[in-house]
């Protein structure tokens, strides 16, 4: 099946796809919708990247898809590279499965037997596998609506545009009076067989009454610890976990400076 | 390689018909069956942007898009910027400063500057810099290339 073909086709041209036959989806009208309605932000599919990268409400009102927008491939790929493929596509390097488990988003699949919806944490099986059937596509990106006194950001390290991340990390929080971080979530990009949903440094950091600098020191440590690279070009494990505390506490960071409206 | 599909794209405002092979990248289409050799395959990784092309007024990789998926669609080259033999104000731009040494990303960066500055007439260097991005030019060091964009947005030809 074919979307934007951003990542399908570099494959085939590279003869690691071959595929007998491609079903080209981009037709399909009605999945290319940004909206909010009811409790939801609601993505189609078939939203290009660069439409994301436009939207108004998202920039305003969901920062970490839009950081996370701004970085994906170049600017040519992002005008046909879609939300549905980097997310269902399951490459660990891809930017926005980080993004989806740091804010607890769901995916519609649809097939034959209807619709049902699974949960981000339990979407990205293994490297280039997700929990969708072969007979389902992914038909819409489905986040929790943004509450007060939230923000997020997704911050990449990249030798240069377009390359694979060395590492990147996705931050949302909610904070509430007195500066409790009540919720928070954290996914990790490219250190990984998937993209890695920090649960322990969740858990750490979620209810704690103060995050003064040494509680964000902690927080990236455990990042750091639940990442799991593999030495490359890029660098060795050692030094992509350090990647990840560093661009942790900075994520951190700005993440409450969004959610407090300082930024 | 399957049977030929049956194609209409309109190139540079001429509709095009052909029989192509479901496997043809538009690129080939371009350069092959239409001789537009402006086009150029400067990678075949989908990685320099030489290929750039707009598909219905978005910039886009040529070598990253089937020929069927431009069925019914509206292609510009840089062979369709040029107006009554007059440089498009892009291409007159890179020609007085200098944009280029070798030439070969050109096509590819014209089509890209092209699309930024149709979105935004007056960019500033940074975003110039973010919208030529995509495109790979390996001798310049894209000093000239910024200054023939920003040479562009001051033309009054548009």
């Amino acid at each position: 099946m074919i979307a934007g073909g951003q990542s399908l086709i570099p494959l085939m041209k590279l003869r690691l796809a071959s595929p007998s036959l491609l079903v080209d989806i981009n037709r399909i009208p009605g999945l290319n919708r940004i909206e909010e309605s009811g409790d939801l932000l609601r993505i189609g599919a078939l939203t290009r990247m660069a439409e994301v990268e436009a939207s108004t409400l998202i920039r305003e009102r969901y920062p970490i898809i839009h950081d996370a927008s701004e970085v994906i491939g170049d600017p040519l790929v992002r005008n046909l590279g879609t939300m549905g493929g980097n997310i269902s596509h399951g490459d660990p390097n891809n930017d926005m499965p980080a993004v989806m488990l740091a804010l607890g988003a769901e995916f519609v699949a649809t097939g034959p037997a209807g619709e049902r919806t699974i949960r981000a944490r339990d979407f990205f099986t293994d490297t280039f596998t997700v929990a969708l059937s072969i007979d389902e596509i992914l038909t819409e990106i489905r986040v929790p609506k943004c509450l007060p006194r939230s923000g997020g950001c997704y911050l990449k390290l990249e030798q240069k545009v377009a390359d694979f991340a060395t590492a990147g990390v996705a931050i949302q929080v909610r904070l509430v009076k007195g500066g409790v971080c009540k919720e928070i979530g954290v996914g990790l990009t490219a250190v990984g067989p998937t993209a890695i949903k920090a649960a322990q440094a969740e858990d750490w950091m979620r209810g704690r009454m103060s995050i003064d600098s040494a509680a964000v020191r902690e927080l990236a440590r455990l990042a750091g610890e639940e990442s799991n690279p593999s030495a490359d070009i890029r660098g060795s494990s050692a030094y992509k976990k350090q990647v990840v505390a560093l661009l942790t506490g900075r994520a951190f960071r700005k993440a409450c400076e969004r959610a407090r409206g300082d930024s | 390689m399957g049977d030929r599909i049956p194609i209409a794209v309109t190139v540079n405002g001429v509709k095009k018909e052909a029989e192509v092979e479901p496997r043809l990248l538009l690129v080939h289409f371009i350069r092959d069956d239409l001789g537009l050799t402006g086009t150029h395959v400067g990678c075949d990784t989908s990685n320099c942007s030489a290929c750039a092309v707009l598909m219905d007024g978005r910039v886009i990789k040529a070598c990253t898009v089937l020929a069927v998926q431009a069925d019914g669609r509206e292609i510009l080259t840089v062979e369709g910027l040029s107006k009554g033999g007059r440089l498009h104000p892009v291409q007159e731009a890179f020609l007085v400063k200098h944009g280029l040494q070798c030439g070969f990303c050109t096509p590819g960066m014209i089509m890209s500057a092209y699309a930024l500055l149709r979105e935004n007439r007056h960019p500033t260097e940074d975003e110039i810099r973010k919208g030529i991005s995509g495109n790979i030019c390996r001798c310049t060091g894209y000093a000239q290339i910024i200054e023939s964009v920003q040479q562009a947005a001051r033309s009054k030809q548009w």
